[in-house]
């Protein structure tokens, strides 16, 4: 059964997105989508700085049998990346919603954050 | 007998299930106006000795003429062994080899051609092989435009002494994307792409800059001020090249402080014969960090269960059959028999070999250059150092001449006039190292006889 921390928002495309923090929130990939993707071999993401469009493709999750789009939740600009997972992509993976957390964004519109899914409406949507 | 496994039966079962009266049904969303209709004129079929004699008739109208023509596709020799070898059964109908366990021959040979391309380019990766030389180009464009995430102009700056079916093939298949092919001019002394042109593009948002080398006119271009250019300006650099020059000059991989970004050209001149234009096959190379942008298939060598050596696909998640429309090319294929033949063909030559073949055609063909410039009005139109081609004046029509010499069995080179009118009687010569003295010999005569009607 896969995780789905009910402190976090969620994207129908399986996205997570953390509570705000001084502007900035934290982007990954749920447990669910993990673990259909199976074991991942490459991230591709956004450079630092960024400008990112509400729904636009901002990183690529490959795994052995697949290569997938990240949408971006919200609107805004990369403030940091997980450097991490140049070197080790299986962090998503082994801990998706701590370690494997793919890049942060400063909110261009707080408001954005109100139409996305809870824990229970993300469960529904992902039929999970 | 019948290609096609399904009887009629079969075909009307089928039509059946899915409630369709007969095959012609299914195309109808096609209008009538794009349908060709009847081929009204087809001649009437002929039996396989028929066409046996036709074929051969048709073959000995080309004669047995010097070759002094080169432009793209060069007359060099191959080791009889490469096509005895490539044709066995084996290699010459093995399709594409998903299945690693099945494959491990045609996978290997491939391997070995990644390996050699990337040896001879100086570049980190090398994919299994594209359709020919001008497509790899175009493929390399939209890699390029993929790759350079620092640009968001989709321009590329394409010199004009690149091979003109080259930039003919990369417009069309790029235009509709959205990308601007700029026009960079060449000094009409030199013949080459004088950096200083590109003055006028600093600080512009350029995706990459095409460096041919040595470039259509035969001529070596600034590789590295071009290289080192494109790099301050934020662009890739996307190498052109000769694959038999590379045995001489210095590898893409090394030009300027770090390289060319890409580098691509057509591997022709590595084994396959000139036969009527094809088939050939493109090559591409590149950096590690662009491997995931990089189109067609690639091979990896990796172990097994038991620690055994093995061969299979990789990185298939860039691939059409895997990512659908967002692969990074519509190739799921690669050109494997010739990319066999080219492998046999490097591996029967060696590194020296190629060398010596690269030597002799740069000396054949200033011995030919000095030959034919001994003649009066006859003159080389640039003064920069050049590979195994060269362009030259004549003080004549230069369609006429090529006409006279290739009535004497001499073809004597190509007319550089309607790719650039701005040449005037200009031809385009090669001397490979097939061509031997009395053939040069042969050619300064048959032209002075000309020359002097």
């Amino acid at each position: 059964m896969s995780e789905v921390p009910n402190e976090l928002k969620y994207c129908s495309s399986h996205e997570w997105v953390s509570s705000v923090d001084d502007g900035v929130v934290t982007i990954g990939i749920t447990d669910h989508a993990q673990d259909q993707l199976g074991d991942l071999v490459f991230v591709e993401l956004p450079e630092t700085g960024q400008a990112l469009e509400l729904k636009g493709e901002c990183a690529v999750v490959e795994s052995v049998k697949a290569a997938s789009d990240v949408y971006s939740p919200v609107s805004g600009e990369v403030a940091e990346i997980n450097e991490a997972l140049m070197d080790s992509p299986e962090l998503v993976n082994e801990d998706p919603y701590g370690d494997g957390w793919l890049f942060k964004v400063r909110l261009a519109d707080e408001t954005e954050l109100d139409n996305l899914l809870d824990a229970d409406g993300y469960r529904a949507a992902a039929d999970i | 007998m019948p290609f096609i496994p399904h009887t009629e039966e079969d075909v009307r079962e089928m039509l059946a299930a899915i409630g369709v009266s007969d095959i012609e049904a299914l195309f109808d969303e096609i209008p009538p106006t794009l349908r060709c209709g009847k081929l009204k004129k087809l001649p009437q079929a002929m039996s396989e000795m028929e066409v046996a004699g036709l074929m051969s008739a048709r073959a000995n109208q080309d004669g047995d003429p010097a070759c002094f023509i080169g432009a793209g596709a060069y007359d060099h020799h191959i080791p009889a062994a490469v096509w005895q070898l490539a044709s066995r059964g084996e290699f010459y109908t093995a399709y594409t080899p998903y299945q690693a366990e099945a494959s491990q021959g045609t996978l290997q040979v491939l391997y070995e051609f990644q390996s050699m391309m990337v040896a001879l380019t100086g570049m980190d990766v090398s994919n299994a092989s594209l359709y020919d030389g001008a497509t790899a180009l175009a493929e390399a464009v939209l890699m390029a435009v993929r790759a350079n995430r620092k640009s968001k102009s989709r321009r590329i700056l394409i010199p004009r002494s690149l091979h003109p079916a080259y930039r003919r093939v990369t417009q069309a298949m790029v235009e509709n994307q959205g990308i601007e092919l700029v026009e960079l001019p060449f000094d009409l002394a030199g013949g080459h792409t004088d950096p200083a042109t590109l003055a006028q593009f600093a600080g512009q948002d350029i995706a990459a800059l095409v460096i041919p080398q040595p470039n259509y006119f035969g001529v070596l271009e600034e590789v590295d001020a071009l290289t080192d250019w494109a790099h301050a300006n934020k662009a890739l650099a996307i190498g052109v090249v000769n694959p038999v020059a590379l045995a001489v000059l210095n590898p893409p991989g090394e030009w300027g402080a770090q390289g060319a970004d890409i580098c691509c050209g057509e591997g022709q001149p590595l084994g396959a014969p000139l036969s009527s234009g094809g088939p050939y096959f493109g090559f591409m190379c590149c950096k590690q960090a662009l491997v995931r942008q990089m189109p067609g298939r690639i091979v990896g060598c990796t172990r097994d269960l038991d620690g055994k050596v093995g061969f299979t696909l990789t990185l298939q998640a860039r691939e059409q059959h895997i990512r659908r429309s967002k692969a990074t090319s519509n190739i799921c294929t690669n050109q494997g028999l010739m990319a066999t033949a080219a492998t046999i063909h490097m591996a029967l030559l060696g590194s020296d070999g190629l060398e010596r073949v690269a030597a002799a055609c740069h000396t054949n063909t200033q011995n030919l250059v000095q030959k034919l410039t001994s003649l009066e009005g006859v003159e080389p139109l640039f003064n920069r150092p050049v590979f195994h081609e060269q362009v030259l004046r004549l003080p004549i029509s230069a369609d006429g001449v090529l006409d006279q010499l290739s009535a004497m069995d001499v073809l004597g080179g190509l007319d550089l006039s309607r790719d650039y009118p701005e040449l005037g009687d200009a031809i385009l010569v090669c001397a490979t190292e097939k061509r031997v003295e009395p053939e040069m010999d042969d050619f300064q005569k048959k032209l002075q006889m000309i020359l002097s009607c």
